[in-house]
């Protein structure tokens, strides 16, 4: 049946980027206030499910050809890297570090390690739960 | 100067955050008074939309009156609330006519009952009645 879904799809295609901005500012902000790896990568992956539902599951597959079982399996390996990455500077396993620089536009900043993790838990949350997602939908 | 500003600021989000409190109450008044399905989302997502962003509304002007902090994620969500209340009303709507939920029985006029795309020869085939419409009949 020829179904018709203009309201639904044009009210989507705006409301993916607010979903996208605020999951980037939730995995931003997670050092400082309530966010994080987890409920940004949470979110991203809802606004996924979003488009998935406003279009289908092909449209989605050919607009970001992503293999989500990687983007977990990148995931894990940058969180090991950065928990690895202290054995360089002689010290336990996940050991963190932050200093400030000083960068082009935002001037003096806080860069710590802990975000590298944070990402990797991240890209962990989207792939495993996007992986979840897709193959439940597909069996049709 | 200052003190008559801060009093009406307060007034002003007391009036915002109250107003929507009740406008939220009476839209479950309406999902309790009002016939049908399409009546309640009616009612439910207007005012309860109109509710909830004056109460955004009140919460962002407390914060900059009081901690002099302008919350971004405040105006996104009044922004969000607008864009996405309307759309999931119209969905539950249609979702409800498509699987046939019953008009009121003060209802006049169908005008989607011969709109193209709907449920047309869905209907056509069961003498314009979908199934469940059909089985409910016969019981």
């Amino acid at each position: 049946m020829k179904t018709n879904d203009v309201i639904l799809q044009s009210a989507a295609k705006l409301v993916v980027f607010v979903i996208l901005t605020f999951s980037a500012y939730l995995f931003l902000s997670g050092h400082h206030e309530p966010g994080g790896g987890f409920i940004g990568g949470l979110m991203s992956a809802a606004a996924l499910v979003l488009l998935a539902l406003a279009y289908d599951l092909d449209t989605i597959r050919s607009v970001l050809p992503v293999n989500y079982r990687i983007v977990t399996a990148t995931g894990l390996l940058l969180a090991i890297l950065t928990g690895a990455g202290s054995f360089l500077f002689d010290r336990p396993f996940l050991s963190h570090a932050f200093d400030y620089f000083t960068l082009p536009l935002l001037g003096k900043t806080e860069l710590a390690t802990a975000v590298l993790f944070d990402l990797g838990v991240y890209l962990a949350v989207v792939g495993v739960t996007m992986t979840i997602i897709l193959s439940i939908g597909e069996d049709r | 100067m200052h003190e008559i500003g801060m009093t009406i600021v307060e007034w002003i989000i007391g009036l915002l955050v109250l107003g929507g409190a009740l406008l939220g109450a009476l839209s479950a008044f309406g999902l309790l008074r009002l016939p049908d399905v399409y009546t309640r989302s009616h009612a439910a997502t207007k005012s309860t939309t109109l509710g909830v962003m004056s109460i955004l509304l009140g919460a962002f002007l407390y914060f900059v009156a009081y901690d002099n902090y302008v919350s971004a994620k405040l105006l996104l969500g009044i922004v969000f609330v607008l864009i996405t209340a309307p759309v999931a009303g119209h969905l539950i709507g249609r979702a409800a006519y498509k699987s046939g939920a019953p008009l009121s029985d003060r209802t006049v006029q169908d005008d989607l009952k011969h709109a193209p795309h709907t449920d047309t020869q869905l209907r056509e085939h069961t003498d314009g009645q979908l199934p469940h419409e059909r089985e409910r009949q016969r019981e």
